[in-house]
C-alpha cells in the first residue's frame, strides 16, 4: 500500500490536516503553476459526479498537469466485466496518481493497495470522502480565522450523511462544541456518540431548529431526503421543519458563517443566499484549493 | 471421563486435542485452521455425547502445535472450545479460545455493498469489541457483529 494515498479522513494526523490547510492557502493566492507539468493526472470517475469531477481536474489544471480518465463507467472496461483490481492495475502503470470516484464502499482503500501510485479517494459509495472534509475545515479555518474551540451546529440529516460523519471526526482534533439538530430518524449514530463520549467532546441534540442557532459559530447544513423515510407521513412532517430562512439569521453572531456541501434542494431558502453569513458557493470554490493542496502532498511536491 | 474419551477417540502421543466443538461447528473449525492442508494424521470425530452442548465434536492432531493466533481464530465462532497440547500422552497444557485482535481471510463482511463482496479479496477486519466479538471492516469501515459473522 502508498501511504501518500487519500482513502479516509483518518490518514491525515492533526499535522498533517494543519499542513494540507496551510498549503491550500498557498494556492488561493497562487492558483496558477507549473508544479504538475509532466505528470499524467487518471481522474476515473465509476459513477457521474459533475462537481467533484470538475473540482478535482480545475485544480490539476491549474498546476499544469494533464489528466486522463473517464467520466462514467459505461465507457470504461468495467462494462465488459473488468475487475476493479485489473483496471487500476493498468492505470497505475500509466499515470502518476489516480483520482478515484465509486458506488462501492471500501473500494478507495482496496484501490490504493493494488496501486503502485497513490490514490485519492473522491468518494467511495456511503464509505468517506475526505477531500470533501479538507475542503469544509478549509472553510472553516479561512471563515473562524481558526479551527479550535468553535461551536459547531449540524442540521438535518445526521444520520446517513458521510460528509458530516467525516468532518465530525476531523473537528474532534480542535476541542469543538456540537450541537446536533435532526428529528429522531435521522439522529447521529451511536457509533460517533461513543466516539465522542471516549473523546471527551462536548456535545448536545436537538429537534428543535430555532434561536438555539445564535450560539453558533458555524451552521452546516445537510439535506433531508425523501427516501431515507420508511414512513412517507413522518417524512411531511419534518421535511419543513429543518429549512433556514434569513429572519433566522437576525440575532446570530457576526461570525457565523453557513456551510453546505451542496446540492442543495429547498433546506435553505434562497433569501438566505445574499446573506453576508451564507457561505456555501465560496466553500465550494474552496474545494479547488483544498484539492490542489492534497495532490500536491500525494505526489511530495 | 478421559478413559471413555479414549474408547471412542484413540490417543495421541504428542500433538493437539481440541475438544468441546459444538458438532454443528466441526466442520467450520476443520477450514478455520485448515487442516486440510496438515500433513500429519487427523483424527476427526462428531456427534459425541457431551453434557454441556449436546453432541460435540473432538480433533486430535498428531505433530500439530497451533500458534495463539490461529487458536484466536476459533473464538471467532465457538468461543467455549478447548485446546489440550499433548506430549506423551500427557495433557501438558489446556487453553481456552481468546478473541484475536484482527482477523484476516476467514470472516465474510455483512454489508453487502462492500467492494470485499463484489471482488475476490481476502478480507480483513480490526476486532473493535472481545465480547460481544465485533469486527470493523478494514475496506469499508462498517462493523460486523457477532451476530452475523459468517465464515466463508
Amino acid at each position: 500500500m502508498d501511504n501518500r494515498s487519500l482513502v479516509s479522513i483518518d490518514d491525515y494526523t492533526k499535522e498533517e490536516i494543519l499542513e494540507v490547510l496551510a498549503r491550500a492557502a498557498e494556492f488561493e493566492k497562487n492558483p496558477n503553476s507549473n508544479i504538475l507539468e509532466g505528470k499524467v493526472i487518471s481522474s476515473l470517475f465509476f459513477e457521474p459526479s459533475t462537481r467533484t469531477r470538475l473540482s478535482f481536474e480545475t485544480a490539476i489544471s491549474r498546476m499544469g498537469g494533464r489528466i486522463v480518465g473517464f467520466s462514467d463507467s459505461s465507457s470504461s472496461s468495467t462494462s465488459k466485466g473488468e475487475t476493479l483490481n485489473d483496471t487500476i492495475k493498468m492505470v497505475s502503470n500509466y499515470s502518476d496518481l489516480i483520482v478515484m470516484r465509486h458506488p462501492i464502499e471500501g473500494s478507495a482503500r482496496w484501490a490504493s493497495e493494488v496501486s503502485d501510485v497513490p490514490v485519492i479517494n473522491a468518494g467511495d459509495g456511503a464509505n468517506q470522502h475526505p477531500t470533501q472534509t479538507m475542503l469544509d475545515l478549509y472553510s472553516i479555518q479561512k471563515t473562524q480565522g481558526t479551527l479550535e474551540n468553535l461551536n459547531i451546529f449540524m442540521v438535518g440529516d445526521l444520520k446517513y450523511g458521510r460528509t458530516v460523519h467525516s468532518l465530525l471526526m476531523a473537528l474532534s482534533h480542535f476541542n469543538p462544541t456540537f450541537h446536533f439538530i435532526a428529528p429522531k430518524e435521522l439522529e447521529i449514530p451511536r457509533a460517533y456518540k461513543i466516539f465522542m463520549d471516549e473523546n471527551n467532546i462536548t456535545y448536545y441534540e436537538h429537534t428543535e431548529f430555532d434561536s438555539i442557532i445564535n450560539d453558533a459559530d458555524i451552521l452546516y447544513m445537510t439535506r433531508v431526503q425523501r427516501e431515507r423515510f420508511a414512513d412517507p407521513l413522518e417524512y411531511e412532517k419534518v421535511k419543513n421543519v429543518y429549512i433556514l430562512k434569513n429572519n433566522m439569521l437576525k440575532d446570530t453572531k457576526d461570525n457565523l458563517r453557513i456551510l453546505h456541501p451542496l446540492p442543495r434542494v429547498n433546506e435553505i431558502a434562497v433569501d438566505v443566499d445574499t446573506n453576508p453569513k451564507a457561505y456555501y458557493f465560496e466553500q465550494a470554490l474552496n474545494g479547488v484549493y483544498a484539492r490542489q493542496a492534497i495532490i500536491a502532498k500525494a505526489l511530495n511536491l | 471421563m478421559t478413559a471413555k474419551k479414549e474408547l471412542q477417540v484413540r490417543a495421541i502421543k504428542n500433538g493437539t486435542v481440541i475438544d468441546h466443538i459444538p458438532a454443528d461447528l466441526l466442520f467450520k473449525v476443520i477450514n478455520i485452521l485448515e487442516l486440510d492442508k496438515c500433513p500429519t494424521s487427523v483424527t476427526i470425530g462428531n456427534n459425541y455425547k457431551s453434557d454441556m452442548l449436546g453432541k460435540k465434536g473432538i480433533i486430535k492432531i498428531a505433530e500439530k502445535f497451533f500458534e495463539a493466533e490461529e487458536i484466536n481464530k476459533i473464538a471467532l465462532i465457538a468461543p467455549k472450545v478447548k485446546f489440550n497440547i499433548i506430549k506423551d500422552y500427557q495433557v501438558v497444557e489446556k487453553s481456552v479460545v481468546e478473541a484475536p485482535n484482527k482477523v484476516e481471510g476467514i470472516v465474510k463482511c455483512m454489508n453487502p455493498k462492500c467492494i470485499t463482496n463484489v471482488e475476490e479479496i481476502y478480507t480483513k477486519f480490526k476486532v473493535v469489541n472481545s465480547s460481544p466479538i465485533t469486527l470493523k471492516c478494514h475496506y469499508c469501515e462498517k462493523i460486523t457483529d457477532h451476530k452475523n459473522i459468517h465464515i466463508k
